[in-house]
């Protein structure tokens, strides 16, 4: 079982689960690095945003659930736009949820002590978990299987026990557009940088005439985004999603952002797939009953050994 | 508290002091004295170095180069409360009282380095502990009385008006019972009466309590009217030292606070032309 | 809780403090509510109320909320994974006690046979919780607030999982059973019959309750004389503004060890209680939302005060433990009232049992937004200003100084 091949099995499965944790870790970072608040709602918010990803399939597709059930494994051509139409309604509302959770629970505590958003944070993350709950029950619920699962390393003729499958693929092909059209939109619009003049002073940035509450209130709206489109992509790529998994996600997520230096967008895409890789070999190698533990105990260790993370300026220093 | 065996009375010695932000130097190799009982002050524009300073020779911040000698011994690499421990009581520029404790409880929290009881000995009240708190109290209450703001004792100290706060201040610090007691900008934002008691009031508590002070001020009445000696710093160097007419007079210093004496060219045009 | 300084007779009268008038008032109230307390297992029996059995659950979370209080409260650090030392500590006592743990297979016969009696392995509870609280902070208590926050996080979610996954030491998912119990005059907690000087007693769960009682009214004796010493005036510098703690002479680093690991070993004993009254553990029982439900309790009464803790932990328990369902049934009733179907269904698809958490985490993101000093805060804003002394009174007098010197520092030469 220790061979080479399953090493390199548990690195695609990795690299793939790593992009989705970095699309969760992305929100962490953005809404940290502007406004130094840990959203720990934000796994959660991803978590609906699968939800809601599988009520607008399911709405959709009706013929794709006979399809299913029929195992008939040939795509059609109307699932590429139902796809569609259920990532942007799942970062729509993602988009929303996260910029409405800013305004009523974060908002009159930015000037506070440090201690009160979090809790705030993690009142809210309670909230939506039981929205979670109430919306699809407490068992996970199954994602249409929309996404085929055709193994390209056969189809190309070579024999090997490594798979790397369309659906692999598949979360290359969303993840990978959106982070770099996130870096460019932060990097080259007149929007981003009002956001990088904000993380950096904020009231100066306001003197500037840049008009903080709306630049956060962006951040949150990116974070949400992005948040929402791992939502569906995850709900397809593992076929299942529960409300419980935005607070284990939203962790590792978490973890990734502190590990590549929170704050820091580059950091959080290392981070992140350095997370995946990691927990797809615990899972691999040791068990994965470990894999929490192993992932709490990176998350612990980077805190105490660089809370500045790898990429990241020292923000233990600044008071 | 061995100043009589000591040959000089040199209370605290810095040399070279030197402190560097990335590129920017904020403190440039500072040599530094202040006597037993001297009133000292540190004055110099805006940026020019006296809080950071401060804050190394606090221990806030670590010297980049140079050393700081208090009573003989080098406080090198203590961290802050050590130093508080040491004998040296600060203010603060923009007061950090303990806003959701009382007055007496800021003070007692200013003696804690005088303080020795631990927490078993709390819990189970020892007669020692007992003792030591009751005459803390005392003590306590003392200084506010000195500060004059013994009635507000059980008042939380987020509750006084400003001025009041800088003398709470002044008492927390003195609590620590200090021979170097560090004033950042004592009278900032008061108005002159207010002013005119602070002056007063530190002189007083220099000749009461045989402290040294160090003072960083903006207000050239109380530098002028407090201080037996003057520093000045500008862009991190020392340009002046002496008494405070000395210093007035010194034409590095009334360069650094005015601009450069000579006129430019389109001043002295236009002067030419009133006349 | 402000002692005023004895008066000396014949001292100046500055070292009066000015009593605190509504201490008086307090008093009475904790009187009445101290009987009450005291005697309610007999009012429980003489009304058949039959809330005794959730009484004791309810007073041991309270008393670990005021352990929590040390720390979030009183030293300002956020602690988001306190279940972990509760976990530590009754599954320290259940290690020395259970006939099942792996210690009952050396313990016994060996010089260490003392260990397994319940208070000594309470006692160890409070030791193995303090020391690990200790353990955690040593590296992570220089961290920034929130780091720490997660940090507390991250080890909350790890102990739980590692009693999970060891399970060859702690019986993983089935947990530890059964643990050993309290004793008193040779009699066993929650065994019936028992025998006290030749009288048969059935005394049901009555003893636990006087024993979580008393371990309750230690805890707040020692967190209120805690709170009043130099170490809890220390915790509060530290909490209101560091930079200016350090400056007092306060090590900020020793302070809030002491916090985390006092803090902890209150856990400790409670654990212990709480595993000796259900007869078993199990790693579930220690899970973040535990850590979220103490917070929230010390969080909604009044962070930093020790009335508003019971009161916060009294309000979030009694909902928990008795409300909840209650609250439920009527509603369900007010449902079938209406008579309509729909609406009967809609009422009776509502749960408060199955939503407590979503009612904790309401009332995290309500406190914090609206009242973020809880329901009894720590201290009281005042309305009008304080006025200052004339200005003639202000600098002080030569007399003064000269009785105020030879108090504070005056050195002899």
């Amino acid at each position: 079982m220790l061979t080479f091949e399953y090493f390199l099995q548990q690195l695609v499965t990795g690299l793939a689960n790593g992009m989705l944790i970095t699309l969760v870790a992305i929100g962490y970072t953005l809404v940290y690095g502007i406004v130094e608040i840990i959203n720990f709602a934000h796994g959660d918010v991803f978590m609906l945003g699968a939800f809601s990803s599988v009520t607008t399939l399911q709405a959709l597709g009706a013929q794709a659930v006979k399809r299913v059930a029929n195992k008939d494994q040939s795509p059609i051509p109307e699932t590429y736009l139902w796809l569609l139409i259920a990532l942007v309604t799942s970062m729509v509302f993602c988009a929303t949820l996260n910029v409405l959770i800013e305004r009523l629970a974060y908002r009159r505590l930015r000037r506070g002590s440090r201690m009160a958003p979090l809790i705030s944070a993690i009142g809210v993350s309670f909230i939506l978990q039981n929205v979670g709950i109430y919306w699809k029950g407490v068992s996970p619920v199954n994602f249409p299987r929309y996404i085929p699962q055709i193994d390209l390393v056969k189809a190309m003729g070579i024999d090997s026990f490594v798979r790397v499958t369309t659906k692999d693929v598949f979360v290359l092909i969303v993840t990978v557009p959106l982070v770099i059209a996130l870096t460019l939109f932060i990097q080259r619009t007149k929007l981003g940088k009002a956001m990088r003049a904000t993380a950096q002073d904020r009231d100066a940035a306001q003197l500037m005439g840049i008009d903080t509450n709306r630049t956060i209130a962006l951040t949150f709206l990116l974070g949400g985004a992005l948040a929402g489109a791992a939502g569906l992509v995850s709900g397809l790529y593992n076929n299942t999603a529960g409300f419980q998994m935005g607070f284990s996600y939203g962790l590792n997520s978490f973890t990734a952002a502190v590990l590549g230096g929170i704050g820091n967008l580059n950091g959080a895409m290392l981070g992140g797939v350095f997370i995946g890789i990691l927990a797809a070999m615990s899972d691999g190698y040791l068990d994965a009953r470990w894999t929490p533990v192993v992932i709490f105990g990176t998350l612990n260790l980077v805190l105490i050994i660089r809370p500045s993370g790898i990429l990241g300026q020292d923000l233990a220093e600044r008071a | 508290m061995t100043a009589s065996n000591d040959s000089s009375d040199v209370v605290l010695d810095v040399t070279g002091l030197t402190k560097r932000f990335g590129g920017l130097i904020a403190v440039d190799s500072v040599d530094f004295q202040v006597r037993r009982r001297q009133i000292v002050s540190l004055i110099g524009p805006n940026g020019a170095g006296k809080t950071t300073f401060f804050n190394m020779v606090a221990g806030q911040y670590e010297p980049s180069a140079g050393r700081v000698i208090f009573n003989g011994k080098a406080l090198h690499g203590l961290r802050p409360h050590q130093i508080t421990a040491r004998g040296i009581g600060r203010t603060f520029q923009n007061i950090r009282l303990f806003t959701n404790e009382t007055l007496l409880e800021n003070v007692l929290v200013g003696m804690h380095s005088r303080l020795k009881s631990g927490p078993f000995a709390s819990l189970l009240r020892l007669p020692s502990q007992r003792r030591e708190e009751n005459e803390a109290r005392e003590k306590g209450m003392a200084l506010l009385h000195l500060v004059r703001l013994d009635r507000y004792a059980n008042e939380a100290a987020g509750n006084l008006p400003y001025g009041m706060q800088r003398r709470l201040e002044m008492a927390r610090a003195l609590a620590s019972e200090p021979q170097l007691l560090l004033l950042d900008e004592p009278t900032a934002g008061m108005n002159p009466q207010e002013t005119v008691n602070m002056i007063a009031l530190i002189r007083r508590v220099r000749d009461a309590f045989g402290v040294a002070v160090l003072l960083i001020e903006h207000d050239m009445q109380v530098v002028m009217g407090l201080s037996e000696r003057v520093t000045v710093l500008n862009y991190g160097q020392k340009i002046a030292e002496g008494t405070p007419l000395d210093v007035q007079r010194n034409d590095n210093v009334i360069e650094a606070y005015l601009g450069r004496r000579h006129k430019r060219p389109e001043d002295e045009a236009a002067d030419g032309g009133t006349h | 809780m402000q002692t005023a300084p004895r008066m000396t007779p014949g001292r100046r009268a500055y070292v009066e403090v000015p009593a605190d008038p509504q201490q008086t008032r307090n008093r009475i109230l904790q009187a009445i509510a101290v009987a009450f307390i005291v005697a309610y297992p007999f009012l429980d029996l003489l009304f058949g109320w039959q809330a005794l059995l959730a009484f004791i659950p309810m007073m041991l979370m309270i008393t670990l909320a005021l352990g929590l209080n040390i720390v979030v409260g009183y030293a300002g650090l956020l602690d988001l994974g306190y279940a972990a030392f509760y976990a530590i500590g009754a599954y320290a006592a259940a290690f020395f006690t259970s006939p099942n743990s792996p210690l009952a297979r050396v313990l016994p016969g060996s010089p260490f046979a003392w260990m397994q009696d319940f208070w000594v392995a309470m006692i160890m509870a409070v030791l193995v919780s303090g020391f690990a609280g200790a353990l955690l902070g040593a590296p992570t208590l220089r961290l920034r607030g929130d780091y720490l926050a997660l940090v507390t996080l991250g080890f909350g979610e790890i102990v739980p999982r590692l009693i999970k996954n060891l399970e060859p030491w702690t019986k993983g998912v089935k947990g530890m059973n059964p643990i050993g119990r309290p004793y008193l005059f040779g009699c066993q907690f929650g065994v019936d019959p028992c025998e006290i000087l030749g009288m048969k007693l059935k005394l049901g769960m009555i003893p636990y309750y006087y024993l979580t009682l008393v371990i309750g009214a230690i805890s707040i004796f020692a967190i209120i004389r805690l709170r009043n010493s130099r170490l809890g005036r220390a915790w509060a510098a530290i909490r209101d503004d560091e930079i200016a703690a350090q400056g007092m002479g306060i090590n900020p680093v020793t302070t809030k060890l002491w916090a985390f690991s006092l803090g902890a070993s209150f856990s400790g004993a409670t654990g212990a209680i709480f595993g000796a009254y259900l007869q078993t553990i199990s790693p579930d029982q220690f899970e973040y939302s535990t850590s979220v439900i103490v917070l929230c309790m010390v969080i909604l009464g009044g962070t930093g005060n020790i009335w508003g803790v019971m009161l916060g932990g009294l309000l979030i328990q009694s909902f928990d433990r008795i409300f909840a369902e209650r609250l439920t049934g009527w509603i369900h009733k007010a449902g079938a009232l209406t008579g309509d179907p729909t609406i009967t269904a809609a009422f009776n698809s509502f749960d408060l049992l199955k939503s407590r958490l979503l009612v904790f985490g309401l009332c995290l993101v309500l406190i914090m937004n609206l009242r973020p000093q809880g329901i009894l805060p720590n201290r009281k804003r005042r309305e009008t200003a304080l006025t200052d002394l004339p200005e003639e009174d202000l600098v002080p007098e030569e007399s003064v100084l000269i009785a105020g010197a030879d108090v504070p520092t005056e050195k002899p030469r």
